[in-house]
C-alpha cells in the first residue's frame, strides 16, 4: 500500500493523478536500468524508500499490467536452467521515452514544492 | 508451505479471464506470495501469521477490480455446433464473421458466385425499377389518390380524326362533359402534340400539351415563376394565348433565366407569350414523358388554321383527367357518366357521320378509372414486355441460382470432413445447417448489392433504348423503398434457392465414414450427385429458352416531311409547287428515285374509308386509304402484280383511278380479272359516293403497323387529290449514304422554298422506333440467353470436373485394366451428353411452350420454328461438348498409378 499523507490537500483528481503518474514513475524508473521480475520491483520499492512506500500483491500487479497495456513495459516468460520460470518486465522504447518526460515533470514538481515549502526556512 | 494458486485463483473469481491469461496471473502472483512468504518467515513472523497478512492483502486490496480494468474480458468461446438456445438469432454475428473468412479463403468462388448473383439480381432490378417508376408510382402531385381518368367506358369503335398520345375525347364532348358533370369536383382535359420551335428551315420541337384552363388548378400544381393558366386564359377565340413552360424546359432552353417573364417562345412560326413555369417535379399526368410547353386548348386555333382540332366534331385528341368530389368514387363517378352519356353524345354528334357511325356513337358511355399513378400510353406498351423481360430475367437468376447450387455442393464435398469432424464434436445438423447458409447469406448479400449498383446503370441504360428521337421517354429512376425491398427479398430467396439444398446435403453425412481414411470407393456415390445432375439438366434446359429470339428487317429510305404553311401559298399553286420540289429531289445526285405520299407506311398514322362494294350488301367494309404520286412503288421496291403505275393519264378532270392490294382483292374483287373493275367509296353525309376504277395490283405491304396482319390498301393518285394540303411527304430511294442524301435534299428546298419546314428520318429508323418493343425484346433476351448459356456451361464443366475427380479411382483401374484413352473420354463424355440431352428435351418442350405465350409481342417469332431450335440446340451442344471435353481429356490423362496410390 502506498501512502500519500502530504497528497490530502490536493484537489481530489490531481491527486489521482499524481498518484497514479508517480506509482508508474517508481516502476518505469525501477525498469530503467535492466529488465526485473515483479517481486524484485516490489521489494526494490520498499528497501529503496526506507519502508515507506510499500506495494502488496494486489496493487503492484494491475499496475504492471496497465503500463504493459500501454506499451511502457513488456512482460515475458524467462526460463533459467534449475529454477522455475519467472516473468520479466523492461522498458520498451515508448516506456523510456516516457520515463524520461515523466523524470522531468516530477524533478519540476519537486523543485516548485521545495520552493513553496522550502520558502519560509530560506 | 500454502497453495498460493488456490488463493489466488480464488480471488479473481467472477472475472472471467481468458483461460490462457488467468493462467499466468495466478502462477506469477502464486510465486510473488511465495517468495514473500518465505521472507516474512526468515524475518521471524510466524508461518500462521504470516499467511493471513498476505491473505488479508490478496484480498483486502481489490486485486479483480483493478484487473478488471486492465486485463480484457475471455470472448465466447467459438464452439462450432454449439446451440444457445433461448436467443434465437445469438452467434448469427458469428457465423457471418466465419462466412467472411470463408469467403477470403476463396476468392475465386466468391468472385463467380457473387459476379453470377450480381448479373441476375441487377438485371431483375433494373426491370423492376422501370416497372415501378412506369406502373406502380404515383403523380408528383397532391392527394394523386382523388384523381381519375375519364374516357369512353368498353370496347368503342370510333371513327374520325386520331391526334396525340390519349385520343380518348372531342374537344366537344370535352366540354359538355365539362359543363355536365357533378362527380368532380374539378376536371381537366388535354392533349399532345409536338410543335415546332424554329422560326423557318429544319424542325426543332417542343413536347406541348393543349391543356384545359381548370388543368393545373386540378392537378393542384403551383408555379415555381410567374403564373400558371386558368379557365379564363381558355376561351374559345382566344387571340394571343400565353403558355407555361416546364422546370425542365426553362433551364434547357432558356438558361433558367427569370426574366423570360413576358417574353414570347415560338411555336409553328407563332409568337406565345411567357406566362409561367412549372415546378421541377411536374412533368404532366403521362408516366414516361415530360412536356416542354403547356398551352390552353383555344390555342390549337391559332396553330392549326385549316385543320382545327378544337372545332372538328369528330377530331378525338383529348383525354380528360378529374378530381373526385368529396364522398364520390370512382365507380360512383362511373355511373353518373353513364347516366348523363347520352345526352352529351346526342348534343356532339358530328353531322359528317352516315347513319352506322352515328348509331355507335350515339351508344358509347363515359367511364372514370383511378388515375392516381397518371395516364401513361407507355404502361399500356410496355407493361406486358416488361414483365416477359422480367421473368426472363428471373430465369437468369434461377440459372444463376442453380450454378451457385452446384458450386456449394461442391465445396461441401471438399468440406466434407470439417463438417464430420463438427459434427464429431457434437455439433447439432441444424447448428452446421445455420453455418453453411449464413455463408450462402452473405453471398446472397453481396450479389445484391453488386446487383443493386449494376440495376442503376442497367435501368438507365433500358430507357435510353426506349427512348427514340421522335418521342424521348422520361422515366424518374431513384431507387425507392419499393425498389429497395424487391432487391431484399430477392437476395433472400436467392439465398434460400441456392443455399438451402446444398447446406442440407452437407450437413447430411455421416461423420464417420466421412473421417474414415479418405471416404474412398470405387465410384464416388451416386446419391449426392444427383442434385447437381439435375441442376445442370435445368440449367441447359433454362438456357435453352432464352438463347430463342426473334429477328427483324430494315430499309434504306429516306422520309422528307415538308410543311408549307408558312409560304402562306394558295391552294391552285400547291399542286405546282409540290411536284416542282419532287423533280428537285429526283435531280439530286445519288437519288435513284422518289416520290410523295400521304400516309408513309408503319408511322403509326392512317386513313380509312367506309367501302360501298356491288359484289355485297356490307352496311360496310373498312379499307385503308393512301395517296402517292407515281414512282412510289418502285421507291418502296412494291413489286407490281398487274396492271400500271399511276402516270400522266390520272389528271384531276379524268376517271378516278385507284391502285389496290393483293388482300384488297382477295377480300374484295373475289371474281375474274380485277383490273378495270370498280368500286366506290361511301360519300360524307349528303354527298355521292365516290367510284374508283381499278388499274393496278401490289404485292401486300404493312400500313400503319409492322404487326398489324395485311390489310386492304387502296392508293389514289396524288395528281387527282382534290384538297390540297399545305405539307406534303416524299419518300426518296438513293444509292448513297442517307446523311448525304439527306444534305442535299435540305439544300435543294431551302433553295426552293425558304419558308419550308423540314424534318428528315430514316425509314429503318422509323421501323426501328416501330420496333422498339421486339428490338427490345430481341437484344435483350438475346443478351440473357447468352449469359444463360454461359452459365450453364460453368455448371456442366464443374458437374464434369467433379464427376471425374471422383471418379479417379475408378478410371485409374479402367486405364491399369487396359482402356484407351479413347474409351476414357468416351466413359465422361457420354455422361455429359445424357445430361444434355435430357436438358434439351425438357428445354425444347418449355421453349415452345413460352414461345406460344411471347407470341403475341414478339413481332416475327414463329413459335416451333425448326431453324431456330435447331439452331440453338446447335450452339448449346457445341459449347457443352467443348465444356465437357476438358475434363474428359483430363481423365484420359490419368497416371493410373498415382489415381490408385494418391488420397
Amino acid at each position: 500500500m502506498v501512502v500519500y499523507v502530504d497528497m490530502k490537500h490536493v484537489a481530489p483528481q490531481v491527486g489521482r493523478e499524481l498518484k497514479k503518474g508517480s506509482a508508474e514513475l517508481l516502476v518505469l524508473s525501477l525498469l530503467a536500468g535492466r529488465p526485473r521480475h515483479g517481486y524484485e520491483i516490489g521489494k526494490l520499492i520498499e528497501e529503496r524508500s526506507d519502508g515507506v512506500l510499500r506495494y502488496n500483491v494486489a496493487s503492484l500487479y494491475p499496475l504492471l499490467y496497465r503500463l504493459e497495456k500501454k506499451g511502457l513495459v513488456d512482460g515475458r516468460w524467462v526460463e533459467k536452467a534449475g529454477q522455475r520460470r519467472r516473468r520479466y518486465y523492461r522498458l520498451t522504447p515508448r516506456g523510456k521515452s516516457m520515463l524520461k518526460e515523466r523524470r522531468s515533470l516530477f524533478a519540476e514538481f519537486v523543485l516548485a514544492m521545495n520552493r513553496v515549502t522550502g520558502g519560509e526556512h530560506a | 508451505m500454502p497453495e498460493w494458486k488456490d488463493e489466488v485463483r480464488a480471488s479473481l473469481v467472477g472475472l472471467e479471464l481468458e483461460p490462457a491469461r488467468e493462467a499466468e496471473i495466478v502462477e506469477e502472483l502464486a510465486q510473488h506470495l511465495d517468495e514473500r512468504f518465505g521472507d516474512l518467515v526468515t524475518r521471524g513472523v510466524a508461518p500462521e501469521e504470516a499467511r493471513r497478512t498476505l491473505v488479508g492483502e490478496l484480498r483486502g486490496g481489490g486485486l479483480a477490480a483493478q484487473l478488471a480494468r486492465v486485463t480484457p474480458r475471455a470472448r465466447p468461446a467459438i464452439a462450432p455446433g454449439e446451440e444457445r438456445r433461448g436467443v434465437l438469432l445469438s452467434g448469427v454475428l458469428g457465423d457471418l464473421k466465419y462466412a467472411a473468412r470463408q469467403l477470403r479463403l476463396n476468392p475465386g468462388f466468391a468472385a463467380v458466385a457473387i459476379l453470377s448473383l450480381a448479373l441476375g439480381t441487377g438485371a431483375n432490378t433494373a426491370i423492376f425499377q422501370i416497372l415501378d417508376a412506369v406502373r406502380l408510382r404515383a403523380l408528383p402531385v397532391a392527394k394523386p389518390q382523388e384523381l381519375a381518368g375519364v374516357k369512353i367506358a368498353g370496347k368503342a369503335s370510333r371513327t374520325g380524326w386520331f391526334s396525340g398520345r390519349n385520343p380518348d375525347l372531342t374537344n366537344a364532348v370535352w366540354e359538355a362533359l365539362r359543363d355536365r358533370q357533378q362527380a368532380f369536383s374539378q376536371i381537366a382535359a388535354w392533349g399532345t402534340d409536338r410543335l415546332d420551335l424554329s422560326k423557318g428551315g429544319e424542325a426543332r420541337y417542343a413536347d406541348t400539351l393543349f391543356v384545359s384552363g381548370s388543368f393545373f388548378e386540378t392537378l393542384d400544381v403551383r408555379p415555381v415563376l410567374g403564373r400558371l393558366l386558368t379557365p379564363a386564359d381558355d376561351r374559345r377565340g382566344c387571340g394571343s394565348a400565353g403558355v407555361v413552360l416546364s422546370d425542365a424546359f426553362f433551364r434547357r432552353e432558356l438558361g433558367g433565366d427569370a426574366s423570360i417573364l413576358g417574353r414570347t417562345v415560338s411555336l409553328e412560326g407563332h409568337p406565345f407569350e411567357v406566362i409561367g413555369v412549372t415546378p421541377p417535379a411536374f412533368f404532366g399526368v403521362e408516366v414516361g414523358r415530360r412536356f416542354d410547353v403547356a398551352l390552353p386548348i383555344c390555342a390549337d386555333a391559332l396553330i392549326y388554321v385549316e385543320t382545327r382540332r378544337s372545332t372538328s366534331p369528330s377530331a378525338w385528341w383529348l383525354g380528360s383527367i378529374g378530381r373526385l368530389a368529396p364522398g364520390w368514387t370512382a365507380e360512383r363517378a362511373s355511373a353518373h357518366l353513364a347516366a348523363i352519356s347520352p345526352g352529351i353524345f346526342q348534343d356532339t354528334l358530328p353531322p359528317r357521320y352516315d347513319a352506322v357511325d352515328a348509331k355507335g356513337y350515339l351508344a358509347f358511355r363515359l367511364g372514370a378509372t383511378p388515375a392516381a399513378s397518371g395516364v401513361s400510353s407507355l404502361r399500356r406498351r410496355y407493361e406486358s414486355p416488361l414483365v416477359l423481360l422480367m421473368a426472363i430475367a428471373g430465369l437468369v437468376l434461377l440459372i444463376a441460382c442453380a450454378n451457385l447450387a452446384n458450386l456449394m455442393l461442391a465445396r461441401a464435398s471438399a468440406r466434407q470432413k470439417e463438417m464430420a469432424v463438427r459434427l464429431a464434436l457434437g455439433a447439432s445438423r441444424g447448428r452446421l445447417v445455420r453455418q453453411l447458409m449464413a455463408e450462402s447469406l452473405l453471398v446472397a448479400c453481396l450479389g445484391a448489392a453488386c446487383g443493386t449498383a449494376l440495376a442503376q446503370a442497367l435501368s438507365r441504360l433500358l430507357v435510353a433504348f426506349l427512348s427514340t428521337q421522335r418521342a424521348p421517354l422520361f422515366v424518374d429512376l431513384a431507387a425507392g423503398g419499393r425498389v429497395l425491398g424487391f432487391t431484399i427479398a430477392l437476395a433472400f430467396a436467392t439465398c434460400i434457392l441456392f443455399g438451402l439444398t446444398p447446406a442440407i446435403q452437407a450437413a447430411r453425412i455421416a461423420p464417420g465414414e466421412a473421417l474414415k481414411a479418405n471416404a474412398r470407393g470405387i465410384s464416388g456415390g451416386r446419391g449426392r450427385f444427383g442434385v447437381r445432375r439435375v441442376l445442370v439438366v435445368s440449367q441447359v434446359a433454362l438456357s435453352l429458352v432464352l438463347l430463342l429470339d426473334a429477328g427483324f428487317r430494315r430499309e434504306n429510305i429516306v422520309v422528307a416531311e415538308i410543311d408549307l404553311t408558312r409560304a402562306k401559298l394558295p391552294a391552285e399553286r400547291r399542286a405546282f409547287a409540290k411536284t416542282e420540289l419532287l423533280d428537285r429531289i429526283r435531280a439530286i445526285p445519288g437519288v435513284s428515285s422518289a416520290a410523295i405520299v400521304a400516309v408513309v407506311p408503319v408511322s403509326g398514322n392512317g386513313w380509312n374509308e367506309t367501302l360501298r362494294l356491288p359484289s355485297s350488301d356490307t352496311k360496310g367494309e373498312v379499307a385503308n386509304f393512301n395517296r402517292v404520286s407515281p414512282g412510289y412503288f418502285e421507291t418502296m421496291g412494291t413489286p407490281f402484280l398487274g396492271g400500271r403505275d399511276f402516270d400522266g393519264r390520272d389528271v384531276p378532270g379524268g376517271p378516278k383511278v385507284a391502285i389496290v392490294t393483293q388482300t384488297f382483292v382477295r377480300k374484295f374483287l373475289k371474281d375474274g380479272n380485277p383490273i378495270g373493275k370498280t368500286f366506290a367509296q361511301a360519300g360524307e353525309a349528303g354527298k355521292p359516293d365516290l367510284v374508283y376504277e381499278v388499274v393496278g395490283i401490289v404485292k401486300d405491304a404493312k400500313y400503319t403497323d409492322l404487326r398489324e396482319e395485311f390489310t386492304p390498301i387502296v392508293f389514289l393518285p396524288e395528281a387527282q387529290d382534290t384538297e390540297l394540303a399545305p405539307d406534303l411527304r416524299i419518300v426518296v430511294r438513293s444509292e448513297l449514304p442517307p446523311a448525304g442524301v439527306i444534305a442535299s435534299m435540305k439544300r435543294t428546298l431551302s433553295d426552293a422554298s425558304p419558308a419550308a419546314v423540314l424534318v428528315f428520318s430514316k425509314l429503318e429508323t422509323t421501323i426501328k422506333e416501330a420496333l422498339l418493343r421486339e428490338r427490345l425484346m430481341a437484344t435483350l433476351s438475346g443478351f440473357f440467353g447468352v449469359l444463360a448459356a454461359l452459365l450453364a456451361m460453368v455448371g456442366l464443366y464443374g458437374v464434369i470436373s467433379y464427376m471425374v475427380a471422383r471418379r479417379r479411382n475408378e478410371i485409374g483401374v479402367r486405364i491399369a485394366l487396359g482402356a484407351e484413352r479413347r474409351d476414357i473420354v468416351k466413359l465422361v463424355m457420354s455422361e455429359a451428353a445424357r445430361l444434355l440431352g435430357i436438358g434439351l428435351v425438357a428445354g425444347t418442350v418449355l421453349a415452345l411452350a413460352a414461345a406460344t405465350t411471347a407470341r403475341a409481342l414478339l413481332y416475327g417469332l414463329t413459335p416451333g420454328d425448326p431453324g431456330t431450335v435447331a439452331g440453338a440446340v446447335f450452339v448449346l451442344a457445341a459449347v457443352a461438348a467443348l465444356a465437357s471435353f476438358l475434363p474428359a481429356r483430363r481423365a484420359a490423362g490419368f497416371d493410373p498409378v498415382r489415381a490408385l496410390r494418391d488420397e
